[in-house]
């Protein structure tokens, strides 16, 4: 038997490897040494653990561990990549290009920057949640400074081909950043094949702890510089200065290491997983489509909009299951996911969407019960639907006047 | 977040849930919310034409918890009430019975719509075709 409710939240965050905390242990007791104290043993041996890290980190997307800034995690990571470069090269232009389908902590920095005089341009997405490269070529200017697409969706899982655009910025002389949160570790990254020269990941959703990510910085061809946003010190080649969080960089370090080594086995599984989750509610319920792209997306993710119920009330009948909704009943605004609206999706679509994100630790076990739960609360609450009783009665729900509240 | 455990009550064990054939003139029908909204009710009274009282309700919601509750709740208090006092139920008595969060209210709120848009509809039937109703 398993664990209820069962963790089904991946893309969210994930369980931190046994492995990762057992290398993480002795940093907090008898390795407490500042890395920063090149005059005592304490600090050579702390200096020690972030130098194996950085490695570790660095080879995960194939750079050199010079090229690694240790950060506190995505968020300031994509706030240090976008602001920076913005700050840094305002000489040069003041155009940055970006997608409808970023996280937050990438369009916000943006339309910050956008308050303060940028130009930003968010490319639309098809219908799969995909920027083509040709778009990108397109929305380039003269004024151009960055470009900066995520490797994968974090709602959808909708992978973009990062190789030929990074081609195209490359070509262009426009530098590319991609927010690789949810894609480091889940799927192949290399910096060097897919062109990218800013990287931002973090360690909570590859089984590391949270609090802890990383910047890679292209060090060469070309050199990419950046303005800081924290003065102080001058740590991490002066563009993130603090005093390292040493227990939170080593266990990033064994995270990186253990998703590297088992990469390729570890997506062939959880593709097995997904597929089977997959297959076992769309065999068992109608209308239940997916959401995302069906072959270029993470191997662990699966988003389905079910239809005729809606999302949170779903959540609230599968208690024994966790999982995440676009549809955002609680907040004030009732808007639903702007991810899921930017494919296309009706709003009642979306507010009927349920992301299932399977990883590590989750069993072909936990998967058959998540089947069962999810089928029997959707079929109990279309028994409860006015939208299915009216869709049985074969009344097109697009042409119903609603009494909009 | 947490859910009262009335909510929780009456998302498990909804009473009242289904429908009535909309056609009859004893029954009113009232159809609030919109599917891009995130909620739709629907709630309907039928009610006895000798006492002119609300002898039973149904609803059927597409929404939240509280939605949910929130219509099973609304149809329990109409019923055996007359149309007066069944329009005299207010969203924030809904509200305090379930203890709804801020974020919540307007679920108590559609509610208190659905009771008012099935009265409605049962006068207006009942204005228009006087001769099958004496009450």
């Amino acid at each position: 038997m398993f664990k209820l409710p069962v963790y089904m939240d991946n893309n969210s965050t994930t369980r931190t490897d046994p492995r990762v905390l057992e290398a993480m242990m002795p940093y907090f007791t008898e390795k407490f040494g500042n890395s920063a104290s090149r005059n005592h043993a304490y600090g050579w041996e702390t200096e020690e653990g972030v130098d194996l890290a950085r490695e570790q980190v660095a080879s995960i997307i194939n750079a050199s561990s010079k090229e690694i800034i240790f950060t506190s995690g995505a968020t300031e990571s994509n706030n240090l990549a976008i602001k920076g470069v913005a700050a840094m090269y305002k000489k040069k232009g003041n155009h940055i290009i970006s997608a409808s389908t970023e996280h937050k902590a990438v369009i916000d920095p943006c339309m910050r920057l956008e308050r303060d005089g940028c130009k930003v341009t968010f490319l639309p997405v098809d219908k799969f949640g995909l920027v083509s490269p040709q778009q990108v070529a397109d929305a380039i200017t003269d004024k151009t400074i960055l470009v900066s697409i995520m490797a994968a969706n974090n709602e959808i899982g909708t992978v973009h081909p990062m190789k030929e655009i990074g081609a195209i910025c490359k070509a262009k002389g426009v530098l590319f950043h991609t927010d690789a949160t949810q894609a480091v570790g889940k799927i192949p990254m290399d910096v060097e094949d897919m062109g990218i020269d800013l990287l931002s990941m973090t360690a909570h959703k590859m089984y590391g702890p949270k609090g802890i990510g990383a910047l890679y910085v292209r060090r060469k061809d070309p050199r990419v510089r950046l303005d800081a946003m924290l003065d102080g010190g001058g740590h991490e080649r002066g563009m993130r200065s603090g005093t390292l969080n040493v227990t939170g960089i080593v266990g990033m370090g064994m995270a990186a290491e253990i998703c590297r080594k088992e990469l390729h086995s570890e997506s062939e599984r959880l593709l097995k997983l997904r597929n089977r989750l997959h297959e076992g509610i769309s065999s068992k319920l109608e209308d239940a489509y997916l959401n995302g792209h069906p072959i270029h997306r993470l191997p662990g993710n699966l988003n389905i909009s079910f239809a005729f119920v809606e999302g949170e009330g779903l959540m609230m009948g599968i208690k024994d299951v966790a999982v995440s909704s676009g549809s955002a009943c609680t907040s004030a605004s009732l808007e639903p996911s702007y991810v899921l609206k930017a494919l296309g999706l009706g709003d009642e679509l979306a507010h009927s969407s349920i992301r299932f994100g399977l990883g590590r630790f989750n069993t072909e076990e936990e998967v058959d019960f998540v089947i069962n739960d999810v089928v029997r609360a959707v079929n109990h609450l279309r028994d409860m639907s006015p939208l299915y009783e009216m869709h049985r009665q074969g009344i097109d729900l697009k042409t119903v006047q609603w009494a909009a509240h | 977040m947490a859910y009262s455990t009335k909510v929780l009550e009456h998302y498990n064990n909804p009473r009242n849930v289904g429908s009535f054939d909309k056609d009859d003139p004893m029954v009113g029908t009232g159809i609030v919310g919109a599917p891009e909204c995130g909620d739709v009710m629907k709630l309907q009274i039928k009610v006895n034409p000798l006492t002119g009282l609300i002898e039973d309700a149904k609803f059927k919601t597409f929404g939240c918890g509280s939605a949910i509750a929130s219509s099973s709740l609304a149809t329990e208090w109409v019923k055996g009430k007359s149309l007066d006092a069944a329009l005299g139920i207010r969203n924030t008595e809904i509200v305090e019975e379930l203890a709804l969060p801020p974020v919540k209210v307007h679920c108590s709120v559609l509610a208190e719509d659905a009771i008012k848009a099935a009265i409605k509809n049962l006068q207006d039937k009942q204005a228009n075709a006087p001769q099958t109703v004496n009450s």
